[in-house]
């Protein structure tokens, strides 16, 4: 555990960067910082591995004060990822990666093995090894830091707004494969970022900070969004939180109506079957199941169902697997106002009204808060 | 006896002799300048208020004439390779110094960072990230540096056999030979392309991370090593 005590940093200007700030980061698990910049966040993670030195208070790990041991033998206990990843231009990928081992004194056959090892892990082809960082694409160059920061195996992972600088798309990319890495190797990862949502999809917790240097908010995400301590933390989480808090709760307690839903081929009898008053339309699904899309009961030929003519289904959710949020958005998107559930085959499984849904999110509220994360 | 390369007996040497003797003088104060101007840049990068005055101290030196060196030298180095070798080496600095500064702070600060929080010490940084890095910047130098002492050397022929190429130059004149004059002329320039070519060459060997095609742009107030030479050569 990495203990944080009463940590001010002032500079001798007299700007206060961090203000007596104290909090524990958890062990195997992601500790997030976020907040506007000139919070402190990243000089409190500097302080971490003595980039920086604080003013006042102390920082230990598991008890020990971390001014204790030699800084470069501190420094290369804990791996540290930076934005744009700030690769050694002259080194290939895998002597890049291979750093740390290197100055802890393996030889380099031994380094360059545990290098590869942590390409596959990262997900880069090896056929990389050899190259230089300019050939490589941003998201890859920031999977290669990731790899260098985990090479030596530390039980510790500093990152500094790793992801701020690559696109939306590799972002999600990247932060998706931390998530997975993270199930793999359980460190304990220290995490700056200014962006919010990406604090709560990967914080196990997250620490908001205002400017000035002062911890507004150390919470789990899912209180942070249902519990903000005070306006400031409100207005950084943004103006939709209620609908964000929705991805803390499963879909699994939906009640599916499996009446509505006909075949592509369905006869009159069976279409005439499915339709009851309650539902005003029907979800065509196609030969494995898969949805095509709603029809009023009325305008589906028996037999010749034409796709082109039904109603957008919007996106399917996957059931007890997704959230409330993604059940919720798939029937906001789809004109019926009806949400289509699917199997992890991708197959029907129920349709659930917008109503329904409503319901569900009154009695998740009513349960309080849930702390169990899923996914989407 | 009237061999295209044969050349005068007072010169007591042959043409070949000659073009290695001004290779010498040539390269050695190169070399002495930039194993002087690399602690000197290191200095002024840590020391930030440190690199104005020493790059005026340096262009105070290159704005003295080799001649007035020479008269200076002389009295202490005599009609040595030294007294022509010291004012190339101090002529080079000029050259070298900004160049090597602003090589080692071209290293992008995230590099910078990643290689203290990894654990690497001042001196492993400096020799393992910003030396390397600096690299092409530093040959750049030594290609200018290189040029303008080559094109220089001639000058030692004023105090004595110590010019190379440039004491046949001055028996062509004594003499009225124009053969000689272009021996000596086209020899120094053949040995500039030369060793400029040489120097590109090791570059290239040297920095087979940098992107092809699309090498480190010569900064526009920068000028080429050759145009350097010539406006030596009037010195």
């Amino acid at each position: 555990m990495i203990r944080i005590d009463s940590v001010t940093k002032r500079y001798p200007d007299g700007t206060v960067a961090v203000d007596n700030l104290s909090l524990e980061i958890p062990d195997r698990s992601i500790t997030v910082f976020v907040g506007p910049s000139g919070c402190g966040k990243t000089t409190t993670l500097r302080m971490i591995n003595r980039m920086i030195e604080p003013s006042e208070g102390t920082i230990t790990i598991d008890g020990k004060d971390i001014t204790q041991q030699p800084v470069n033998t501190l420094r290369r206990s804990m791996g540290y990822v930076i934005q744009n990843a700030g690769l050694f231009q002259h080194r290939t990928i895998i002597d890049n990666i291979a750093t740390v081992p290197r100055l802890l004194g393996w030889d380099k056959t031994k380094a360059r093995a545990r290098a590869r090892e942590l390409m596959e892990r990262v997900g880069l082809d090896g056929s990389l090894a050899k190259r230089y960082p300019y050939q490589l694409s941003g998201g890859q160059q920031q999977r290669v830091g990731v790899a260098r920061a985990l090479a030596a195996d530390p039980p510790v992972l500093l990152m500094d707004e790793p992801f701020s600088a690559v696109d939306p798309v590799v972002r999600k990319g990247l932060q998706d494969e931390l998530l997975r890495i993270q199930d793999e190797l359980g460190k304990t990862i220290v995490f700056v970022t200014h962006d919010i949502d990406e604090a709560v999809k990967i914080g196990t917790m997250v620490a908001v900070m205002r400017t000035g240097g002062h911890l507004a908010q150390f919470a789990p995400p899912a209180e942070l969004l249902s519990d903000p301590a005070d306006a400031f933390v409100e207005d950084f989480l943004g103006a939709d939180r209620g609908i964000r808090r929705l991805s803390f709760f499963s879909s699994a307690g939906l009640d599916l109506l499996t009446t509505p839903i006909v075949a592509a081929d369905a006869t009159a009898e069976q279409i005439a079957a499915r339709t009851s008053k309650d539902v005003p339309y029907l979800l065509v699904t196609d030969v494995n199941g898969k949805p095509l899309g709603w029809s009023e009961p009325a305008r589906l030929t028996a037999g010749a169902v034409d796709p082109a003519r039904l109603l957008p289904y919007g996106r399917p959710f996957e059931h007890g697997k997704e959230s409330l949020r993604a059940a919720l958005d798939g029937a906001v998107l789809s004109p019926t106002g009806w949400a289509v559930a699917v199997g992890a085959d991708g197959r029907v499984t129920g349709v659930v009204s917008q109503q329904t849904i409503g319901e569900a999110i009154r009695a998740a509220h009513a349960e309080g808060r849930s702390d169990e994360k899923v996914a989407g | 006896m009237n061999g295209l390369f044969d050349i005068p007996s007072d010169l007591q040497n042959t043409y070949w002799g000659l073009v290695g003797l001004h290779l010498r003088l040539a390269l050695i104060p190169v070399v002495g300048g930039l194993v002087v101007a690399l602690p000197i840049a290191q200095l002024c990068v840590l020391l930030r208020w440190l690199y104005p005055p020493v790059l005026w101290v340096t262009t105070i030196l290159y704005a003295i004439p080799s001649l007035a060196f020479f008269v200076v030298l002389i009295d202490y180095t005599g009609q040595t390779d030294l007294t022509v070798m010291i004012p190339l080496g101090v002529y080079s600095l000029v050259v070298f110094v900004p160049a090597i500064v602003d090589g080692v702070r071209s290293v992008p600060q995230e590099t910078l960072d990643a290689a203290t929080a990894m654990g690497l010490g001042p001196v492993r940084r400096y020799f393992q990230v910003q030396l390397p890095i600096a690299a092409p910047a530093i040959i750049a130098g030594l290609r200018v540096a290189t040029v303008s002492s080559i094109s220089l050397v001639s000058v030692g022929m004023l105090i004595g056999n110590q010019g190379g190429l440039g004491n046949l130059l001055n028996d062509g004149m004594i003499y009225h030979q124009p053969r000689l004059v272009w021996l000596s002329v086209i020899g120094t320039a053949v040995l500039a392309i030369l060793a400029d070519a040489l120097l590109v060459l090791v570059r290239v060997l040297v920095t087979p991370w940098m992107p092809r095609g699309n090498r480190r742009p010569r900064p526009v107030d920068e000028p080429e090593p050759m145009q350097i030479a010539l406006e030596d050569a009037a010195r």
